[in-house]
């Protein structure tokens, strides 16, 4: 009955390695965004049946993760003229390792967890990857605007991990949460956007003059 | 009345945005703090009158306020209300004259004031649901609305540092805080099979039937989410950016009041660990964390050359103080309440008097600032005696706080934790004596000689001075209903299984 589910958290498996090795920019984008709208497809598909508020509420998902931030994000790149590669400061095959590594990890500490089991296989592994992978886009990518993509990829597992938890929100809560989200990446977009203004790039490495850490050479100080 | 507390500023807030006219704008932020202030004053009093009962939590409601929370939201509101006077002065100053970084020489673009003194209430009105909520997802809600609308604050100044620091605030603290909602679902799971929800009466009541390895990992998950926010050592990075690069009013706001906030989230996760029998657990990370931002804070006070990180360090110090007091559990957990309330009324004032500074030297570099007593005797005075109360010089209500702490860490018998934490007092003392007596009494080079003296708007000062007395009037006397208080709320924290 879970086979269209299991199918997913596959899908997901293998977007967060996409994520790591993609090189594109507006790849990123596309894969985060279809990540999301795979996420918000498991509550449907795991559940069987389809009850009103929760389709409704998958489907406002959908629109959020798959229409609205990846035109937010496309907007964002396209005001800010960003370039279309990603600047990795780490190579390519060690993202793909780090990812893989934390992929094992997750589904070692999965299986360590007590956690209610929840008749879908590996969904807390790939939930804890793919938030593993979301740090690591915050982490290894030099421009602002794929660190607010790893922020919405943690977005991703963290929703993934709370239907593998089946914690059932009021829906204020879940919609103040949703709120919260979309607000954030606005104000990063908007962010971005003076970022580029100013700095005349949007490379956060370079962002370094805010620091307690001196050189000798800053005698001005 | 706890909704009027949260809509009052919210649609004075939305309203901002709309009006046009600075003065009117500004007897909005000005009246709307003010009624905040009274309506706060209102609650606490019909709550101790026994005949209406009223602010007390009913169980299953989103917004009720308990003893940690009135701590915290009166907090907020005082320091709100002084922000707000001060604000009406800062803003009609940078009005006039935008300032000019003597660093770098150039002129400051400021954002529109609409836009800040919207979000200035709608922040208000941000804290007041953290304080307020009865649920733990709402709370997590609000604190992440928190940083989303404190982060266009802190880029007031258009430029390039201010804006490196808010960019730095908005994705550490939102990738932090989304750790919290990890902590949060964890709750959730550990209480799933008695379905207790989120709702904190309800996780308190059941707390002893909470699946103890998940209540653990949410502590954790809450406790780096919070943590980050709060700015405990080694989650503090954002800290001194955010507090050095932000107007002095929005860096008085962010230490007084936002950190309280994050605090209180905490706190609320300890209260249901001790409910479940983990007191020992939540006790032991609060005071490992306590000592280690104690010990941060304490070294980079040594070298510091930028006077608003310098508070801002401070800050961090303190928050380690208020983690450490809540680890140790007992007595130490008023220490560390009244510490919150002492701190958040002197860090504002310190702040407030940085701006002063600030306005008066065009710079936030330490060795730029000397004879603080010839040019502007009214800030040297205060700063002077902001240096006394924050570093807890008897009779500093700050005393009172650590000397409580402390007293609690030697009779529970962990001396190691007393000595670390007496040492790096001493330390982070002797940082701040050095730096806040060069500033006021140094000796100035190259000065005009028909240069006149600072005048400081008097309504840039006054806020200070009621801070300062307050302080002061602490250390010498807690009055009755601020020790029922903080005694009702060291009863939340370690109510016992």
């Amino acid at each position: 009955m879970n086979t269209f589910a299991e199918l997913t958290i596959v899908v997901i498996i293998l977007l967060n390695l996409a994520l790591a090795v993609s090189g594109s920019l507006s790849l990123c984008i596309r894969l985060a965004a279809f990540q999301g709208v795979a996420a918000g497809l498991l509550p449907l598909l795991a559940s069987g049946g389809v009850r009103g508020r929760a389709m409704a509420f998958a489907g406002f998902i959908i629109l959020l993760k798959g229409v609205v931030f990846p035109w937010l994000m496309f907007r964002a790149r396209e005001k800010t003229g960003a370039r279309r590669d990603v600047d990795p400061l780490i190579g390519y095959p060690a993202s793909i390792m780090l990812c893989l590594g934390a992929f094992a990890a997750s589904s070692w500490l999965g299986s360590r967890l007590p956690l209610p089991h929840s008749g879908v296989a590996f969904i807390i592994p790939a939930s804890l990857a793919t938030i593993f992978t979301g740090f690591l886009l915050i982490t290894t990518r030099a421009k602002a605007i794929t660190q607010v993509l790893g922020y919405l990829v943690i977005e991703n597992g963290i929703y993934i991990f709370g239907l593998a938890l089946f914690v059932e929100q009021p829906l204020m809560v879940e919609l103040a949460i949703l709120l919260d989200v979309f607000v954030a990446v606005f104000v990063m977009g908007i962010a971005i956007f003076h970022i580029s203004r100013e700095f005349d790039h949007i490379d956060t490495d370079q962002m370094a003059e805010l620091t307690d850490w001196h050189r000798p050479e800053d005698a001005k100080w | 009345m706890v909704t009027a507390l949260l809509t009052l500023p919210l649609l004075a807030g939305l309203y901002a945005f709309i009006v046009k006219d600075d003065a009117a704008r500004r007897r909005l932020l000005l009246w709307t703090a003010a009624g905040h202030t009274a309506l706060t004053a209102a609650l606490f009093i019909l709550r101790l009158h026994p005949r209406f009962g009223l602010g007390t939590a009913a169980a299953g409601e989103w917004f009720g306020l308990d003893e940690l929370g009135f701590i915290f939201l009166g907090i907020t509101s005082v320091l709100f209300l002084g922000a707000a006077v001060y604000a009406v002065c800062y803003l009609e100053l940078e009005k006039r004259d935008p300032g000019e970084e003597a660093d770098e020489g150039f002129i400051f673009n400021n954002a529109p004031e609409a836009v800040f003194t919207g979000c200035l209430l709608l922040f208000l009105s941000a804290m007041t649901a953290v304080t307020a909520s009865r649920n733990l997802g709402i709370l997590w809600a609000s604190v992440e609305a928190t940083t989303l609308l404190s982060a266009p604050l802190i880029y007031f100044h258009r430029h390039k540092r201010s804006l490196e620091a808010t960019w730095k605030y908005l994705l550490i603290c939102s990738v932090g805080i989304a750790l919290a909602l990890m902590g949060n679902l964890f709750l959730g799971a550990a209480g799933l099979k008695h379905d207790l929800g989120l709702n904190l009466e309800a996780l308190l009541g059941g707390a002893a039937l909470l699946d103890k390895p998940l209540l653990k990992a949410a502590f954790l998950f809450l406790f780096v989410g919070y943590g980050t926010k709060m700015g405990l050592a080694p989650f503090h990075t954002w800290l001194p950016d955010a507090h050095s690069e932000a107007p002095a009013l929005v860096s008085a706001l962010l230490s007084g009041a936002l950190l309280n906030c994050a605090f209180l989230g905490i706190l609320r996760a300890v209260q249901i660990c001790s409910g479940a029998g983990l007191a020992a657990f939540t006790g032991g990370i609060l005071t490992l964390f306590g000592l280690l931002s104690l010990i941060t804070s304490g070294l980079f006070i040594l070298g510091q050359r930028d006077y608003k990180r310098l508070l801002a360090y401070s800050s961090i110090e303190h928050m380690g103080i208020l983690a450490l007091g809540a680890g140790l559990g007992g007595g130490a957990v008023y220490g560390a309440l009244l510490n919150a309330v002492g701190h958040s009324l002197t860090k504002a004032g310190l702040f407030f008097t940085s701006g002063l500074i600030l306005a008066a030297y065009k710079t936030k570099r330490i060795s730029d600032v000397k004879g603080l007593l010839g040019r502007a005797p009214r800030t040297a005075a205060l700063w002077l005696t902001g240096f006394f109360l924050i570093t807890g010089t008897p009779p500093s209500g700050i005393f009172l706080g650590k000397f409580l702490i402390l007293n609690e860490a030697v009779a529970s018998g962990k001396y190691l934790v007393a000595g670390v934490y007496l040492v790096f007092l001493g330390i982070v003392f002797a940082g701040l004596a050095r730096i806040f007596l060069n500033m006021t009494f140094g000796v100035r080079e190259g000065q005009a000689p028909e240069e006149k003296p600072f005048t400081e708007p008097g309504g840039m000062v006054w806020p200070v001075c009621i801070f300062f007395c307050c302080v002061l009037a602490l250390g010498l006397y807690v009055p009755a209903w601020l020790d029922a208080l903080l005694n009702g709320a060291q009863f939340l924290i370690r109510r016992a299984p």
